[in-house]
């Protein structure tokens, strides 16, 4: 079914990670760590709690500054970027402790998402330019349109800390679709969501992955991660330790004994 | 867009409200006045205060309830203001201005404009470096900028020769505004003029909140790592709100200056900046409504214990007073976290479910 793997070699990669380093203060959270997202694809990112998966996540959108080493989007380097300005580029992402904005409705989160698409600015604002009521209006019906396709459209207008946690989750991978990126980092979309709502949250992600978008996956869920990503890679304790399909991985001793061996009565103490 | 929003009717009714108010105290018909309907309570000149207040908690209240920005020298921006007119428009000799530009009816609206447009643009400056600060150091910087702005103002902006804001007895003698040869006076006229002005500025308001920049205020507000990487430019919003905050307190600082035909610099110094806050607390700050709200509430309680307490508690004096006003002030913050605006709003709005604001 996926079959993005094979053309990869052809192109660039979309995102490139080489040999980033980041420490806070003495505590090192991520190591020489090297590795590409090819355009089309979804790339998962696995590794026990503390692997430093979110921190990549942090470096790549400009939240933090890497101590070491280079971030390349489409060729160019985005070290150094403010977060907006790698919003800009199109890459979009969601938390794994969940930032909606509390206070504002379902669908105004959503609008936010559109931020970048949009021109008006303060005096348009203000003073209800033609110009900037024709763009809302267009805008919010674009945002009710993706609010039905993920099955948000009930509640467009119920502030969005009133919605069920799973729900939640949904309006975050939503606003950061309206976005329109090229890339989006997931970062634990299936935590907290029951069976059903992961079998959507899958539907969900391979639709946009459909749709052209490129996915960059953090997950738990072994399972979720194995059917949906194209190749995955495993961070433990700082490193990369492995790169590949999700069936070379599953069976990758590294792999094993660092993570899906967690179990094994090996590792009892 | 077609049928009337509960804003839009609300702002209606306050409109006419304001023009019957004006035209009761121009005609006075067969002697009746508004302080005799309300009791000697309300008067032009607290309502004229408090539509001064309205046009600088619009502004502050984008800034803290919907951009999350705590300022707590926004009297400063006011003084600004206020001073710009005065010495724009009285001390002309000092400055050079030639008496047939400061004659003209129009050179008062001109120094205002144009005050709003520098404070605004000198906000803006200001905002780019301390906006960099969270929570209580931006708290601190604008404090200091506030006591900052206070003290120049009294030490006649270091420039004791020129004489410009006249220390601590400030500027009097600021003429009343015309527009041709038409006087906005008596009070009646200028009450109308500055609740005209409020209105607008409370419809400016509400045209911002629901934007795109009103989102984005607001994004910021609650998460701005998340608003950030949706590639909203945090640091340019927040500077540009502050901007638009302080041009109002200009403006309103004008209309004040205008009013009262003197101005000192007491009027603009910390304790009115806080006050400002308490008026944005008690309306309501994530609420345009609760500008005027706050504006008027927080005047007609000074105004009632001012004139009643003693009636009720005879022998007493102003401590008294300032205790009730700081009892009743903490009883409404702690019942009603949202403000007045919360309370009006929530029983109209439709219901929602059960889940309320806590």
């Amino acid at each position: 079914m996926p079959s993005a793997a094979g053309t990869q070699a052809m192109s660039a990669p979309l995102l490139e990670v080489r040999q980033v380093t980041k420490a806070f203060g003495g505590l090192v959270a991520l190591q020489d760590v090297s590795l590409a997202v090819w355009p089309g694809q979804i790339k998962g990112l696995i590794g026990p709690n503390g692997a430093g998966k979110t921190t990549l996540f942090n470096l790549i959108t400009g939240i933090l500054p890497p101590l070491r080493g280079d971030i390349l989007f489409r060729g160019g380097s985005i070290v150094g970027l403010p977060p907006y300005r790698i919003a800009d580029l199109g890459i979009a992402r969601t938390f794994q402790n969940v930032q909606l904005f509390a206070g504002m409705t379902v669908l105004e989160n959503v609008l936010v998402g559109f931020h970048r698409h949009m021109q008006g600015g303060l005096l348009d604002a203000a003073f209800r330019s033609p110009r900037m009521r024709r763009e809302e209006r267009e805008v919010r019906e674009r945002a009710l349109g993706l609010l039905e396709e993920f099955d948000l459209l009930r509640w467009a207008h119920e502030p969005v800390e009133s919605l069920p946690f799973g729900r939640q989750r949904v309006v975050e991978v939503a606003r950061a679709v309206a976005a329109a990126p090229i890339l989006v980092l997931l970062d634990e979309p299936g935590a907290g969501l029951s069976g059903a709502e992961k079998v959507r949250l899958t539907q969900v992600i391979r639709k946009l992955c459909q749709d052209g978008v490129t996915v960059f996956l953090v997950e738990h869920d072994m399972e979720l991660m194995m059917g949906l990503a194209d190749e995955v890679a495993v961070l433990d304790h700082t490193v990369l330790i492995a790169e590949g399909p999700p069936a070379v991985i599953q069976s990758h001793p590294a792999v094993i004994a660092a993570y899906l061996g967690e179990a094994e009565p090996t590792h009892a103490p | 867009m077609k049928r009337l929003s509960s804003s839009t009717r609300a702002f209606l009714l306050a409109a006419a409200l304001m023009v019957a108010i004006g035209w009761l105290e121009g005609a006075r018909p067969g002697g009746l006045s508004l302080p005799r309907l309300t009791a000697g309570l309300v008067t032009l000149d607290l309502l004229i205060r408090a539509g001064v207040f309205t046009i600088i908690l619009v502004g502050l209240n984008l800034l803290m309830g919907y951009a999350g920005q705590v300022s707590l020298g926004q009297a400063a921006f006011y003084g600004m203001g206020a001073f710009f007119s005065a010495i724009l428009t009285v001390k002309t000799r000092n400055v050079g201005i030639p008496p047939a530009l400061a004659g003209a009816w129009w050179w008062p609206w001109l120094v205002m404009g144009l005050g709003a447009v520098m404070v605004g643009g000198l906000a803006y400056l200001i905002g780019w470096v301390i906006l960099r600060l969270r929570g209580h150091y931006l708290a601190m910087a604008t404090l200091g900028l506030g006591i900052a702005v206070f003290i120049v103002l009294r030490e006649n902006l270091g420039l004791p020769r020129l004489d410009l804001t006249g220390g601590f007895d400030g500027v009097v003698g600021i003429p009343r505004l015309r527009v041709g040869a038409y006087p906005l006076w008596p009070v009646h006229r200028y009450f109308l003029l500055v609740w005209a002005v409020a209105l607008a500025t409370v419809a400016l308001g509400l045209n911002i909140v629901d934007s795109r920049l009103g989102r984005a205020l607001r994004a910021i507000h609650h998460s701005q790592l998340a608003a950030e990487t949706l590639g909203v430019d945090a640091p340019r919003y927040k500077a540009q709100i502050f901007a638009t905050s302080a041009a109002l307190a200009s403006l309103a600082g004008s209309l004040y200056a205008h009013f009262q035909a003197a101005v000192v610099p007491a009027t603009f110094g910390f304790v009115p900046s806080l006050e400002l806050v308490l008026m944005s607390a008690v309306g309501g700050m994530a609420s345009i409504w609760g500008a005027p709200l706050g504006a008027l509430a927080v005047l007609l309680l000074e105004e009632l214990l001012r004139t009643r307490l003693r009636l009720i508690l005879p022998g007493t004096g102003g401590e008294l007073e300032a205790v009730a006003f700081g009892l009743l002030l903490i009883l409404v913050l702690l019942f009603w976290p949202r403000g007045l605006a919360g309370r009006v709003s929530g029983p109209l709005r439709r219901p929602t479910p059960a889940r309320g604001a806590g």
